[in-house]
């Protein structure tokens, strides 16, 4: 990517969003991509004054990536439905959909990951 | 006070799409609205896994037929600024003609969509008379009425001959007389205003929280486009955004008026400097990386994310359109309306739910 | 009674209400069919007026690819509506996916789900082509109306 894209973990990812939001950046969406059976990016894309901004999150598909919709609410459209696509969790959504946004209840698998990990076990676990 | 709960939709007669909400009604007033989505969901992101990514234009235009042609020019813009390829100046100015008289025809669509979501019948009629003239433009320029699919990696594929853009700017001249004629109505009838000012208020600082994009973003008193950031032609063009301040449904149809207006002229511009020369360039490789590709589509900004992996079918193609950005700030503007207004204040944000689901 | 029977009969044939559906088109078939509305293809000439209510419609337009969620509120719509019905697919989306036929949550044509009378391909098809197949789809209405009577 053209702009510099900044490596988050789980744990400071909370307070670089709140930092963005203080500098008043606008969110425009987060992207995940499957990197290989059992890993997951979510990309965060910021802008302000027409400057994009990324957040790269590396994550294991069977840990919950704490949401940020608490902060931006506009993200808990993203967030479901990256619920619904790729079966990683959102821990405190503002809304939850629980993976039936776009999907009907019965949907068991996440359409978007090539190789499917079974995703059912994410809420049975819990 | 006894809370109701209405759906609205997924079939409702103001809407050409399946758009659900549940309303959460206190008599009359709205007082929470929760969307209901997926009536649209097709799951096209994931064709890349089967089509290649010159194959993958024709489901990016198939994303939204409203928009077409814009859909294509942001795909095909991501993979050359991927794979380095410098697009002839004259492709550049043959995209933003394109862009701009889709533009015109979904602006003149929304406002007789939004006319009609207030009764006022024939004014909807008139605007979509006065839309198929861009139809035939877009038709006799591009094959089809609605997906102009003229967008190729490397530059687009059919050029417009001297006598063509002397039709299109007549036809234009034509199509402005006639939307001139409707700003009496539109802007100024006291029905219209009645119905419109101070509906459904996003200020300027909610928008901006929100996520708004497009002309709910101008409608609300920011001035940010992403034409401003020259891609295509637009940097040789001279382009500022329409504002309006007050962000309510009246502001946010006064931006989609004037940009009519704004867009015709950009065309009328485009042409006049229109370079001689090749309209596009061969292409070689497979596209590697990863990019964001942005360009402001007649709802906002629409982002491309693409990330390819030296094959020719792309890793991950991710596509937010305007809408998906432009629900949250609906969200917000309806608690507090009556339920008359809804119909009204969901169109004021131009709803493109297929867009929205993919 | 029977003159009133028959009245009906003939009007429904002379001036058919019209349902539109969109089940997930990429709406381009949609403003397609509104354009059909509108005054320069003005399918009213036809007597024909398009409806929000299915109770009131006699032909079905439906528009786009059956996913897993609209097909509950597509069998619903046409259940609906009272017989003699027609349904009239339109767009290579409503005949059998279209270009979107391998995508994940996309089950086919509308004939999946309901059965269609008159199809119009295209992508989308042209208002001419819409009228065209609407209007086939009276003359099989003239006939099924014939059938139940
Ligand atoms: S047939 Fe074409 S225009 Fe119609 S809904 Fe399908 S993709 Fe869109």
């Amino acid at each position: 990517m053209k702009e510099e894209v900044i490596s988050v973990t789980p744990d400071t990812l909370g307070n670089k969003i709140a930092e963005m939001k203080k500098n008043g950046y606008r969110f425009v969406t987060m992207s995940c991509v499957e990197l290989d059976s059992d890993t997951v990016d979510i990309l965060y894309h910021f802008d302000k004054n027409l400057e994009l901004a990324h957040f790269r999150l590396t994550i294991p598909k069977n840990e919950a990536a704490p949401s940020i919709s608490p902060v931006y609410f506009a993200a808990f459209l993203v967030e479901n439905e990256i619920q619904d696509q790729f079966g990683i969790r959102f821990d405190g959504l503002a809304i939850d959909y629980n993976r039936t946004l776009y999907l009907e209840e019965e949907v068991q698998r996440a359409p978007y990951c090539r190789i499917t990990v079974s995703n059912v076990e994410g809420s049975e676990g819990d | 006070m006894a809370r109701t709960i209405i759906p609205f939709g997924p079939q409702h007669p103001v809407f050409p799409e399946p758009l659900h909400l549940k309303l959460v009604l206190e008599d009359e007033i709205v007082k929470e609205a929760v969307p209901a989505l997926g009536y649209v969901h097709r799951g096209l992101e994931m064709l890349a896994d089967i089509r290649d990514y010159h194959q993958m234009i024709q489901i990016c235009e198939r994303v939204c037929g409203i928009c077409s042609t814009i859909h294509a020019q942001c795909y095909c813009q991501g993979i050359e600024e991927l794979m380095g390829i410098e697009v002839p100046a004259r492709a550049k100015f043959l995209r933003v003609i394109w862009a701009e008289i889709h533009r015109v025809q979904s602006h003149l669509l929304w406002l007789g969509l939004f006319a009609d979501a207030f009764g006022f019948e024939s004014l909807f009629m008139q605007c979509w008379k006065i839309r198929e003239r861009v139809m035939d433009i877009n038709e006799a320029t591009g094959g089809n009425r609605v997906n102009v699919s003229v967008n190729i990696i490397g530059g687009v594929k059919r050029d417009l001959a001297p006598d063509m853009t002397r039709w299109i700017l007549s036809e234009l001249d034509l199509v402005e007389q006639e939307v001139k004629r409707l700003e009496k109505v539109l802007l100024h009838d006291y029905t219209v205003k009645k119905r419109t000012v101070g509906k459904g208020v996003l200020t300027k600082d909610q928008a901006l929280e929100l996520g708004a994009v497009g002309p709910t973003l101008r409608g609300s008193g920011v001035a940010q486009d992403i034409r401003q950031l020259g891609y295509a032609a637009y940097g040789d063009l001279s382009y500022t955004p329409v504002v309006a301040k007050d962000g309510d449904a009246y502001s946010r149809n006064r931006v989609r008026f004037l940009e009519t207006y704004q867009a015709i002229a950009l065309v009328r511009e485009a042409i006049s400097k229109l370079p001689p020369g090749e309209i596009s360039v061969k292409v070689k490789g497979k596209p590697e990386g990863e990019i964001v590709s942005r360009v402001e589509q007649p709802r906002g900004e629409l982002m491309y994310y693409i990330k390819g992996n030296g094959k020719k079918n792309l890793d991950r193609l991710r596509i937010r359109t305007p809408t998906f950005a432009n629900i949250p700030p609906l969200l917000s503007m309806l608690p507090g309306i009556e339920l008359a207004d809804v119909p009204v204040i969901v169109l004021s944000i131009d709803p493109c739910i297929s867009c929205t689901e993919r | 009674m029977d003159t009133i029977k028959t009245f009906i009969r003939k009007s429904r044939i002379k001036s058919p209400w019209l349902l539109h559906f969109d089940c997930g088109s990429c709406n381009g078939c949609d403003i397609e069919v509104l354009a059909c509305l509108t005054p320069v293809y003005d399918i009213e000439r036809f007597g024909i007026i398009n409806v929000g209510n299915p109770k009131h419609a006699d032909l079905l337009l439906v528009t786009g690819t059956v996913n897993h969620r609209n097909k509950k509120v597509l069998g619903n719509l046409a259940e609906q509506m009272p017989e003699p019905k027609i349904v009239v697919a339109l767009g290579s989306c409503g005949l059998s996916g279209g270009v979107f036929r391998e995508a994940y949550n996309v089950i086919g044509g509308v004939d999946k789900i309901i059965p269609v009378d008159v199809y119009v391909p295209g992508c989308p098809p042209k208002p001419e082509a819409i009228i065209d197949g609407v209007v086939t789809g009276l003359a099989k209405f003239a006939q099924k109306k014939g059938d139940t009577s």
